[in-house]
């Protein structure tokens, strides 16, 4: 596990409609793009925007469930725990994210 | 660090090469504790693969690639190495070694691997300042520097070795001659009519032939400046490469008063004759009056000199069957046995086909294969290699043998041998995946660690078959050997993805019989296990959706490849390529004075040609895409699709308006057809071109839908692809008019995205489906060809918008481009 990222406040980037069901939207931030994702329950999730393989756009690729398959080299990241699908191996840096009244909310480091 | 206990013998090898280094490696893996072990070697470099050096000499490989044993590695294995200082001396009473520095050590055991030198004719000149042998790493910096400085080499020398040589020296960009004793090639493995063979393709490839060249003198004062022969011809050179050969070294065996005599005497145990203390291996040795040059027999003498230095007395040395490859990439040579009928109760059997450059023979012996050349197609010659070795009576298959093995094993019916013999009989080491370069035993050990079961998992682990897929059979067979009858090779069509049991053929059928029209009720009634698919179901089920359904189904955009969302090539550092069309390869003034804008205004990093004769712009921010689409849309120019399974490129050549040879006007015919086929969205991409006359400057012969113009009309051919594997296209007729071909065109290309599957190009569907087939959709059946291209026009009216124009207009379509920016 990567632990989360530790930080101060939170940050609202958006709506929750902004972002496409099964898609993402890229957030820029001081630690580098953010990956906010959408799934189709409306469950949202958001991670830095780098495969730990490559370090694809993750942002960009196509999400099923609450996992995406990056467009680089089709690496499966479960978007809940950050972690690479097996035999792959790796993990994604997660971002704290909440949603008040249809607001996405990051917690970015101040 | 090494306490020396009485209990353990001292070995000294001299010799630092693949044998010698073989035989320790084999000893240590036998008894790991008898020896400590020194080696000597006349080089300053570890162990190298010798064989390798003339891919490096081609530039295929690395100096580093090729080394065998690290430094590293004779620590870990507590050997001393003593390289860069050639033993000179043995006393045999005393049993110690000498080196030329002065190092003097004793043995218990010496093992001798001295390997062989280069044959040195006495010709004048030889030894000049350009002249050199092709034997070690220092020649091979010797060529590499000549290729750098000069321009003209000869070699010497038409055998394997000289054939690599000069080979190498043109990859490296050297005008090559080669000068052969001989009337043919590689006279030792190959007949006459394989020898020319090879020399035709040699000489295609710009390699200059001397055959009959007997070298009388190399001339030059200060360096080498060419070469004489016998029969006065004169041929310049700044570089000569003498590679007639090599024998065994054996000055200090001789020196030794060990028995000589063309190599160095050993019995079967690999024992010297004089000295049962003394071994010696590879091609300084001679066994039953026979030397070595190739690399099988001499893994097996290190195999049984490792077994009797362990103690195993009984381990006795017999010469393996030999075969021959030659490493010039694209051309197959393989050579085992006997190359021709010794007497009239042998049988030949040969089998040519001059337009492929095919060429087999097969010397039979009482219904066995003692010989075998082929030439060409050699797919087939491990095969035909094990049954020598084995000797397998072939009687049963003795009229297609010839032919190959899938038909006389097919001939045979139920009799036919194990198809997973050939992978069974490959070493462990033996590479099978050369993508990944992945190698037979790291696959098995894969399988067996990891109880891997499926293809999918061992590409998974190991990446074997996981690129371009050609190794796919070879793993499934190492799957078979593996697993037994656990493994079942999926019978039919395989399952579109790890998402449902259903291959595509059965969800298309599903969609049209039961008018399925969205991805969400495909998967509830064709029970997807997993509810949303994957990355790799979802763009398939979008694409047979908006193929079935034109004008009804809404693309569904997140069941894109990010390519194709995004209508811009992802590259790997996340930013994208920007593609314009260009109507047939015809662009103006106008467009490239926008293009020249559009790359100066978004500081494009790079500007390409294209290979489908257009303009790549690499490395543009995705927010800045919807921009860079409005000013290209603005000088006129759309969306190229060069992202897309969808209809690339129309390549033309100049045709009948510019060009003497030109019969048709190709040019105009390619615009037409790329009119009437872009933003057509397809199985995988898909690539036309037009030739004004057949000498097919625009390489429609490779193209998926490929025209070539006559006198009286237009040659129509389908299913070629440039890629990985080259294919040419199958022919399909030849029509009369421009509006034939436009309908021939539309509906080929509609029955290929009606009943190809998902990422399956038109040439591997055409193998799929025959052409047979193909013909009598489009050519026989007149009326079927015209519903086709109906069909083909409908759909086309809902796919002709650019789709940067959309995006590049703002509102919703544009919003995917933004980033988002948080509220401070």
């Amino acid at each position: 596990m990567d632990g989360m990222v530790v930080t101060g406040h939170w940050t609202e980037i958006g709506q929750v409609v902004d972002i496409p069901r099964q898609g993402a939207r890229v957030v820029a931030s001081r630690i580098g793009d953010i990956a906010v994702f959408r799934a189709l329950d409306d469950t949202v999730f958001a991670t830095l925007d780098r495969c730990p393989h490559k370090g694809g756009p993750l942002s960009q690729g196509i999400v099923h469930g609450h996992a995406v398959t990056c467009p680089l080299h089709s690496w499966v990241i479960d978007l809940q725990s950050g972690e690479a699908a097996a035999p792959d191996m790796g993990c994604v840096k997660r971002i704290p994210v909440r949603v008040e009244d249809g607001r996405i909310l990051l917690s970015l480091p101040a | 660090m090494n306490m020396i206990s009485p209990q353990r013998q001292r070995l000294v090898v001299i010799g630092n090469g693949m044998a010698g280094m073989r035989t320790v490696e084999e000893l240590l893996k036998r008894a790991p504790q008898r020896y400590d072990i020194t080696v000597f070697g006349a080089e300053p470099h570890p162990n190298y693969d010798r064989i390798a050096l003339s891919s490096v000499l081609a530039g295929e490989k690395t100096l580093e690639q090729i080394v065998i044993n690290s430094r590293d590695w004779y620590a870990e294995n507590g050997i001393r190495l003593i390289a860069g200082d050639p033993a000179v001396a043995v006393d045999r009473a005393l049993k110690t070694v000498t080196s030329a520095s002065g190092v003097r050590l004793g043995y218990d055991k010496l093992l001798i691997a001295t390997g062989s030198k280069p044959l040195a004719p006495p010709i004048p000149g030889l030894g000049l300042p350009g002249t050199c042998a092709f034997r070690d790493i220092n020649d091979v910096e010797l060529m590499l520097e000549a290729a750098r400085n000069h321009r003209r080499a000869v070699v010497i020398g038409g055998g394997l070795l000289g054939l690599e040589a000069a080979w190498g020296l043109k990859r490296r960009g050297m005008g090559v001659a080669l000068v052969h004793l001989m009337p043919t090639l590689m006279e030792r493995q190959l007949d006459t009519h394989a020898g020319m063979l090879l020399q035709r393709d040699l000489d295609k490839r710009g390699i200059a032939f001397f055959t009959n060249g007997q070298t009388e003198q190399i001339t030059g004062a200060d360096r080498a400046t060419g070469v004489k022969l016998a029969d006065g011809r004169e041929i310049e050179a700044d570089l000569v490469v003498v590679a007639i050969g090599i024998r065994p070294n054996v000055d200090l065996a001789r020196a030794m008063d060990l028995e000589v005599n063309r190599g160095i005497v050993v019995d079967d145990g690999l024992r010297t004759s004089e000295d049962a203390d003394i071994f010696a291996v590879g091609e300084c040795i001679e066994h039953r009056g026979q030397v070595f040059g190739l690399v099988a027999p001499i893994w097996e003498q290190a195999k049984v000199c490792a077994a009797q230095l362990a103690g195993e007395e009984e381990a006795a040395y017999v010469t393996p069957a030999l075969s021959t490859r030659l490493k010039i990439t694209g051309i197959d040579v393989f050579s085992a046995g006997a190359l021709a009928a010794a007497d009239e109760a042998d049988e030949e059997i040969t089998f040519a086909d001059a337009a492929r450059g095919v060429y087999r023979k097969l010397v039979l012996r009482e219904s066995k294969i003692v010989g075998a050349v082929m030439y060409g197609d050699v797919a087939d010659g491990g095969w035909y290699f094990q049954m020598l070795r084995e000797g397998t009576d072939v009687a049963a298959m003795r009229d297609t043998l010839i032919l190959g093995r899938t038909v006389a094993t097919a001939a045979l019916g139920a009799a036919a041998p194990d198809p997973n013999a050939a992978v069974a009989a490959l070493p462990e080491t033996a590479e099978i995946c050369g993508c990944n370069g992945v190698c037979k035993g790291a696959i098995t050990r894969a399988i067996a660690e990891k109880g891997l079961t499926t293809l999918e998992a061992v590409r998974a682990h190991t990446k074997a078959s996981a690129s371009c897929g050609s190794c796919t059979p070879q793993v499934e067979s190492l799957l078979a050997l593996s697993l037994g009858d656990g493994f079942q090779k999926a019978a039919g069509e395989k399952p579109m993805c790890k998402c449902t049991a259903h291959g595509h053929d059965v969800v298309r059928k599903a969609i049209r019989e039961q008018e399925i029209k969205s991805i969400p009720e495909v998967m509830r009634r064709l029970d997807w296990k997993n509810p949303e698919g994957c990355g790799s179901c979802r763009p398939a089920l979008n694409f047979y959706l908006l193929c079935e359904w034109p004008g009804e189904y809404v693309d569904d955009a997140q069941s894109r490849f990010v390519n194709e969302r995004m209508h811009a090539n992802i590259q790997k550092d996340g930013t994208y390529s920007v593609v314009p069309r260009m109507w047939g390869g015809l662009t103006s003034a106008k467009e490239l004075r926008a293009i020249a804008d559009v790359a100066e205004k978004y500081n494009v990093r790079e500007v390409k040609v294209t290979g489908g004769q257009r303009i790549d712009l690499f490395g543009v921010k995705r927010e800045d895409l919807p921009a860079v689409w409005r000013d290209l849309n603005a000088a006129g120019m759309v969306s190229g699709h060069a992202y897309a399974k969808g209809l690339r490129t129309v390549k033309t050549c100049v045709g009948s308006t510019w060009c003497r040879f030109g019969t048709q006007d190709s040019t105009g015919m390619g615009v037409q057809l790329e009119k009437m086929t872009w933003g057509s969205w397809h199985p995988h991409k898909v690539k036309l071109a037009v030739s004004g006359c057949p000498r097919n400057c625009a390489e429609a012969t490779i193209k998926d839908f490929g025209v070539v113009a006559v006198d009286s009309g237009w040659e129509l051919s389908v299913g070629g692809n440039g890629g990985i594997h080259v294919r040419a296209t199958d022919k399909l007729c030849k029509v009369e008019t421009e509006a034939e071909v436009l309908e021939y065109c539309g509906a080929f290309l509609q029955l290929y995205r009606e009943e190809a599957r998902y990422l399956e190009r038109t040439a591997p569907w055409v193998e799929r489906v025959g052409i047979g087939y193909v013909k009598r959709r489009i050519v026989e059946d007149a009326e079927g060809r015209r519903a086709l291209h109906a069909k083909f026009l409908h759909s086309q009216q809902f796919m002709q918008d650019d789709p940067w124009a959309e995006r590049a207009a703002g509102g919703a379509v544009a919003e995917p481009f933004k980033t988002l920016v948080p509220a401070e």
